[in-house]
Order: C-alpha cells, then sequence, then structure tokens
C-alpha cells in the first residue's frame, strides 16, 4: 500500500474510533452539554455552508498569516545568532529574559491597542511563533557539526554558501518541529482570543454558541477548530516531506 | 604547480585553562606531483597540519605555500577529505559531489558534466539520486573522492580519510586512491594512523613526534606505487622500519599494535 493509501486508512481507523467513543460518553453523561456526534455532525454540515465557513477563513487566515510572519522573522534571526557568537553575546540575554513569558498574557494589551480585528490575534500568535521559533532555530544552527561547515569552507565557500548549503537545510528538521508545536499552540491561544474579543472567527462562533446554549452548534464549531489543526498539520508534514527528504531515507 | 612547502610553522590552541601547542616550527617539503604520508601519534597535530595547508587556519608563525604562492586562505585547486568526509546528509550524491563546483559558480551544465565524470570514475554513477545516509561507508568515501575530482584539485589533503572503514573496504579504496594518483599525479598529503595505508600510499613516510609536532624522521620509500608492492618483502620491511621509528616516538607512551599496524592513542597516558 503507498505511504498516502496507508495515511487515509489511519485516519479512517482513528475517526471511527473516535466516534464511537464520542457517543459512548454523551450516553453515559446524557447531558445536553455533550451532543453526540450525529447532531453535531448534522449540525456542522448545516451550519457549514452558511455561517460557520466565514468563521472558518477567518481563523485559518488569522493562524497562517501569523505563522508565516512568526517564521519569516525568526528564523533567519535565530539561525544568524546561532552562527554569530558576538550578535548572540547580546542577543542572548535579552531571550533568555523575554522567552519565559507567556505571550498570551499580552492579549488584554494588544485588544486595547490593536483593536478587536485580524491585528490583535495575529500579532499575538506571532508572537508564540516567534520565540518557539526563534530558541529553536538558534540552539538548531549551534548544534551543526564543526565537519560539515569546515568541509564546505575547504571548497571555498563564504558566510552565505555556509548558510545556503549547510545552516539551513541542517537546522530544518528542528524547524518544523517547533512548527508543529508552535502551531499546535496557536490554535488554543487563537481560541482564547477570539473569544475574549472580537465578533469573528470559531473561538467566537463557539462561545456565542455556548451563550445562546446551542450546544449542537457549539460543537460544531469545536469540529471547525479541530479541522483547522489537522490541515495546518498535515500541510506542515508534507511541506517537510518535500523539504527534508533525506531524514526519511533508510539504508 | 602544487609543490607544498612549510616552513617553521607554529600554531597553538587557545583553550580554557590552558593553551595546546599543535605544531612547533614544524618544515615540511612536498615535491609537485608528490604522494606523501603523514603518519604519528594521536594529537601531534597531523590534522591541523592539514588544516593550515587547505588554508582553512592560519598559522601563528612561519609560511606554507602551495606551488609558490603564501596560503592565506582556501585554495581553489586543493581539495580537502576530511575523516568524516565531510559530507551533507541533505544533499544527494550528485549534489554533494557538485558541492565545490557549485560554489564555486561553476554553470550548471558543465558542473554536471564533470560531477558525472567523476561519480562514474569512482563507480558512484548509478547512485546520483541516493542520499549519504543510503549508501555504505566505502561508497561514502568513494563520494568524498569523487568531489575532490570534480574539482580538478591539484593538491589532495586527506585526514584519516579511510580510518572508518573495514579491513576489506579499506584496501580497495587504498587502491583506488592509488589508481587515481597513478593516472593525475596530483601532489597528495595523506594523514593516516595506519602503517601499512603510510608504506602504501606515500613514497615518502613523515613521522611526526608527538604534541608539539614536528618532523621526527622521514621514511623513503622509492618503490610506492609498483604492482603488487603490497606483498612484496620490502614493502614488510619498510612497514617494519616505521613501527620501530614509531615506538622510538611512542616513547611517551604510543603504542602500536601488530596485528592492524595501527597507532593507539596514548599521550595522555
Amino acid at each position: 500500500m503507498s505511504g498516502w493509501g496507508r495515511k487515509v486508512v489511519g485516519y479512517l481507523g482513528a475517526v471511527a474510533a473516535i466516534l464511537v467513543f464520542w457517543q459512548l460518553a454523551a450516553l453515559a453523561l446524557d447531558s445536553s452539554a455533550l451532543p453526540g456526534p450525529v447532531p453535531a455532525l448534522t449540525a456542522f454540515f448545516s451550519a457549514f455552508g452558511s455561517e460557520l465557513a466565514p468563521h472558518l477563513a477567518v481563523s485559518t487566515w488569522r493562524v497562517v498569516a501569523a505563522t508565516a510572519f512568526g517564521t519569516v522573522l525568526a528564523v533567519p534571526l535565530g539561525l544568524v545568532l546561532g552562527r554569530s557568537p558576538r550578535a548572540d553575546a547580546v542577543a542572548a540575554p535579552l531571550i533568555f529574559l523575554t522567552y519565559p513569558i507567556p505571550k498570551v498574557v499580552f492579549l488584554p494589551v494588544l485588544l486595547v491597542i490593536l483593536g478587536l480585528g485580524d491585528a490583535s490575534k495575529i500579532v499575538l500568535i506571532t508572537l508564540i511563533i516567534f520565540f518557539q521559533l526563534l530558541v529553536t532555530a538558534r540552539d538548531a544552527a549551534r548544534a551543526i557539526p564543526a565537519g560539515s561547515v569546515l568541509s564546505v569552507r575547504s571548497l571555498g565557500a563564504g558566510r552565505i554558501d555556509v548558510f545556503r548549503h549547510v545552516v539551513v537545510p541542517a537546522s530544518l528538521p528542528d524547524i518544523f518541529t517547533a512548527l508543529r508545536i508552535g502551531t499546535g499552540t496557536a490554535v488554543a491561544v487563537l481560541f482564547l482570543a477570539e473569544s475574549i474579543g472580537g465578533t469573528t472567527g470559531l473561538g467566537y462562533y463557539i462561545v456565542d454558541a455556548w451563550g445562546r446554549l446551542a450546544y449542537d452548534a457549539m460543537f460544531a464549531g469545536i469540529l471547525g477548530m479541530a479541522l483547522l489543526g489537522v490541515v495546518i498539520y498535515e500541510l506542515l508534514e508534507v511541506a517537510e516531506a518535500r523539504l527534508c527528504r533525506w531524514t526519511r531515507v533508510e539504508r | 604547480m602544487a609543490g607544498l612547502v612549510a616552513e617553521a610553522v607554529s600554531l597553538t590552541y587557545t583553550g580554557v585553562g590552558r593553551d595546546t601547542v599543535a605544531l612547533d616550527r614544524l618544515d615540511l617539503n612536498v615535491a609537485d606531483g608528490e604522494p606523501v604520508a603523514v603518519i604519528g601519534p594521536s594529537g601531534c597535530g597531523k590534522s591541523t597540519l592539514l588544516l593550515l595547508a587547505s588554508g582553512l587556519l592560519q598559522p601563528d608563525s612561519g609560511t606554507l605555500r602551495v606551488g609558490g604562492a603564501r596560503v592565506a586562505g582556501p585554495r581553489l585547486a586543493t581539495a580537502l577529505i576530511l575523516q568524516d568526509f565531510g559530507l551533507l546528509p541533505w544533499k544527494t550524491v550528485l549534489h554533494n559531489a557538485a558541492l565545490g563546483l557549485e560554489v564555486r559558480r561553476v554553470p550548471r551544465a558543465e558542473r554536471r558534466e564533470r560531477v558525472m565524470t567523476s561519480l562514474a570514475r569512482v563507480g558512484l554513477a548509478e547512485f546520483v539520486d541516493s542520499y549519504p545516509g543510503e549508501l555504505s561507508g566505502g561508497m561514502r568515501q568513494r563520494l568524498a573522492v569523487a568531489r575532490a575530482l570534480a574539482l580538478d584539485a591539484d593538491l589532495l589533503l586527506m585526514d584519516e580519510p579511510l580510518s572508518a572503514l573495514d579491513a576489506l573496504t579499506r584496501e580497495d579504496l587504498q587502491d583506488l586512491l592509488l589508481e587515481l594518483w597513478r593516472q593525475r599525479r596530483h601532489t597528495c598529503v595523506l594523514v593516516t594512523h595506519s602503517i601499512e595505508e603510510a608504506v602504501f600510499l606515500g613514497r615518502r613516510v613523515i613521522v611526526l613526534s608527538p604534541r608539539p609536532g614536528r618532523v621526527a624522521s622521514v621514511v623513503d620509500n622509492p618503490r610506492m606505487g609498483e604492482p603488487g608492492y603490497r606483498s612484496t618483502p620490502e614493502f614488510y620491511e619498510r612497514c617494519a622500519e616505521l613501527r620501530t621509528l614509531l615506538a622510538e616516538e611512542g616513547a611517551v607512551g604510543g603504542l602500536v599494535d601488530r596485528e592492524t599496524g595501527l597507532i593507539e592513542a596514548g599521550e595522555h597516558r
């Protein structure tokens, strides 16, 4: 069976298991706050065409844009810091002091300054992705074996060549791992941000449905959130498989 | 012209707490087209010598010249093969072999042609799309050699290039290196731990003293490269001679393993 075939079968099996567990839990709890999969899925499909899809699109845009901004800003900076002890000496203390601060605490500040629209959410998530990738890229660049750099330099490579042929490709697998973890956090924070401020996005949709006691609709929103997470994860998988083919070779 | 001349070359590594004198006023003269083997106990500065000759390190004092010109940085026609082969795991065989040409901005079409020729010479033509992780140790070593060949290097510096290979693969590659030298007549400095390898691949064998590294003695080996040299009495005599010389240098602790001809690291004992 091909890799894709195996993947689809795997996903189908997992979905079946989750549906069974969900149905059992709904029967056991017998609460309107936990509808079974049938009403939830019905609500999902009926709402999708009308009100759900725009909210899903807004949330997707926010996560994707913030991830792109964060990556573009953090990766080059992190790689340079990892390879340049002088730049690192200046920046490292700053990073060590700011990295441990949970970025989500800035949500109220950002909502006040940037308003309830896209900007506050995108900036918050960019911050999260930025720090995650900055620290990972820096560590990955530092860990590159001296032999790889020496051999390329002995061929006459300058700094740019060393980055292009050694530093960037060597760090990519770690950067993808950080992206997977980072986007997971990003979706969680997005929910929080959208549920607190604004009238758009899946976070708003879920909390709004909750307030109206429309639990089927609430679960439609939760399903949308899950879909968003799965799609981002899979996109990263595809990108990694293309860019880091060498990590998948078998001897 | 790619003769290598070192005059009173000294280098000290500055470490945490204490400094290490790697080379102390080392003199060396390798003629153009001459294959030389450098042997000595671990930590005698053999690798340092190659990094200096390749222009990746600068000496604290003394000068190195290749083809008469002072070595101020990496030189286009010098190829360095490191102990771990210096291959990049994220590049295919083709791109690893082409790396030197790519860095030198050689046009793509010419690059491909030269790389395919050199890969064919080392027997890797069928593996252009493989990654180093898919190759055996011997094939990886061949790839490192192909990369040097693609550069059309006239000075080949090798730092224990075969030390990670099993005995049979090792002899196989020694034959390949000898054959390439016979065809191309490049200047060659081979740093090795193995007495047999030094005698097989070095027309002269330079014995370095333990840290700080200086030339302790030089063994002439004029019959190197003759067919079947490996099984002649003279080959064994040269090996025995070197073994004795190394045992003298080993007064500080280096031991020669009689079975393998390898020098056991021991200068710290």
